[in-house]
């Protein structure tokens, strides 16, 4: 095998056709690059699903004092006693995992924090308008969340139930259709640059009959010939691979992170996460580019 | 070296053979010339040899190899022991003579200080000494054939098939591409030379083959171009 033979044979070929190059290897990234935003988007949303398995599941706000609601006008605010009965009884559902009490002080901590870029909101709120409540972690959210909430619904003291997960679904919703909004845009590129990679082989097939046809001639062998077509499209692949996992940093640290700002919880990928994709990216590069050409010039320097 | 049983090659469309029943030895180191009208089936010999194409009926054995129980991965290696010549040349327009001999080496993978040594032995031998750095639009067409002679045996081949190789040069200077042939041929290589070209037949005296339609019609050793005409 003769290395710098070949190269300088791709080399040659690569800069021959350097347009349909150029116009491949930019499809190639932004392909890759899409495909790889898609499964960036997939990392987010598992994050982000196993980030809220592990928290609270359940909220059951109490009534207070400037409670709003015709439940707690009735009832007037949460006694000690009350809040101890509900305490006590949601522990001894056996579908509960754990309660938890947070007071007003730690909501309004809480609630401060979560909107502390927005100080013109939290100096309106005073700390007796954040209502305390019971945090409760389900042990099978879907299923036990009507048979929690049946238990102390309506009670005394019992303002509202929210079920967290439901808040979520709405967000996962959203990033699941831009997650297949992105994979679909990513496919039918991919669809271009197979075809893209297979003209452009054979152009430079074309190109290079000559050569090719006194090859066969002089008995080299058919991977001899076919060598240097297929180095030149896995070397077009690992430039718009370059190119896509630029893309695809830029998709992170701009995109993905930056947006993660605007909850009150902050689940970033993590670089594993990104090298992950970008490797991944690069394995469909190198697999796209390489056995399309494989498979183009087979059908073009058939004996 | 090469050996045709019975051989007929009919191509797909066409319902008259380009060769037919052809029987034939060529021995190692024999100087053989093909000689009939154009169509007469001296190229699909040839293309046979080279297995480009498969016969239609009968054995080809080429160098003691059955080409019918040749592998398609196995032709390469046929042809690196037989060099080819035309009539058209076949260089590469963009390396210069000593790259398009060394070409040949370069794509069935010799090493590069096997390649440094033999080619310029090549370009000496078909004479070209000197002009290694010349491209072939810098060439004559004479010394542009003798630069495919050069590439053809680079590899020493054991069989050299020579298509019209004078069909495109004056006849003064396609003495000195018969002068290269036949000094290849006194190394032991076989050429089997397909030509027009009577005065060259005549002067050189060697086997001449004669096809007609695709038949073998006359074999005759020391012969002339046409003794019919």
């Amino acid at each position: 095998m003769r290395a710098q033979f070949v190269l300088q044979e791709v080399w040659t070929g690569l800069r021959r056709n350097l347009t349909m190059t150029i116009a491949l290897v930019v499809v190639v990234a932004i392909s890759l690059a899409l495909l790889g935003t898609g499964l960036l988007f997939v990392k987010q949303v598992d994050n982000t699903r196993t980030y809220w398995q592990g928290k609270v599941q359940l909220s059951i706000y109490l009534c207070t004092t400037t409670s709003v609601s015709p439940q707690c006008h009735q009832n007037g605010p949460a006694t000690q006693a009350e809040k101890n009965q509900i305490a006590a009884d949601l522990r001894a559902l056996p579908q509960v995992e754990k309660v938890y009490y947070e007071s007003q002080a730690q909501a309004y901590q809480h609630f401060r924090q979560d909107f502390s870029r927005d100080p013109s909101f939290t100096n309106l709120v005073t700390r007796s308008e954040i209502p305390d409540s019971f945090q409760v972690k389900l042990r099978n959210t879907e299923a036990d969340f009507n048979i929690v909430a049946g238990t102390v619904q309506g009670r005394p003291g019992v303002d509202q139930i929210v079920n967290d997960s439901s808040i979520l679904a709405k967000f996962y919703k959203l990033l699941d259709g831009a997650r297949n909004a992105v994979v679909i845009i990513a496919i039918v590129l991919i669809i271009a640059a197979v075809l893209l990679v297979a003209n452009t082989i054979r152009l430079s097939a074309f190109n290079r009959r000559r050569e090719t046809a006194i090859m066969r001639l002089v008995g080299a062998s058919n991977f001899y010939v076919q060598l240097p077509f297929l180095v030149e499209g896995i070397i077009a692949g690992l430039f718009g691979w370059l190119i896509a996992a630029g893309l695809l940093i830029a998709v992170k640290q701009l995109g993905l992170d930056t947006l993660q700002q605007y909850f009150p919880y902050n689940i970033q990928l993590s670089a594993a996460d990104l090298v992950e994709v970008i490797l991944l990216a690069m394995v469909m590069g190198v697999l796209l580019c390489g056995l399309t050409s494989f498979v183009t010039l087979r059908r073009y320097l058939r004996a | 070296m090469i050996h045709f049983d019975n051989v007929t090659k009919t191509y797909a469309n066409q319902s008259r053979p380009a060769l037919e029943n052809v029987n034939l030895d060529v021995e190692k180191g024999e100087f053989v010339f093909l000689v009939g009208p154009s169509g007469s089936g001296k190229s699909t010999f040839l293309r046979l040899i080279l297995r480009e194409e498969r016969p239609t009926d009968g054995r080809i054995y080429v160098a003691g190899k059955d080409l019918a129980r040749l592998t398609n991965w196995k032709v390469p290696y046929l042809r690196r022991r037989i060099g080819c010549v035309f009539q058209d040349f076949r260089l590469l327009p963009n390396k210069n003579v000593y790259h398009n001999v060394a070409f040949a080496l370069q794509v069935i993978g010799k090493p590069r200080r096997f390649i440094r040594k033999v080619v310029p032995e090549v370009i000496d031998l078909v004479g070209l000494e000197g002009k290694h750095d010349r491209m072939p639009d810098e060439l004559s067409g004479g010394e542009q054939q003798r630069v495919a002679v050069a590439r053809a045996f680079v590899n020493r081949p054991m069989i050299l098939l020579a298509d019209e190789p004078t069909g495109n040069i004056d006849p003064a200077t396609s003495i000195g591409i018969m002068k290269v042939l036949d000094r290849i041929n006194r190394t032991g290589t076989t050429v089997v030379m397909a030509t027009h070209d009577a005065a060259i037949v005549d002067s050189m005296r060697k086997r001449v083959i004669e096809l007609e339609y695709g038949k073998v019609v006359r074999d005759q050793s020391r012969g002339v171009y046409g003794q019919a005409y």
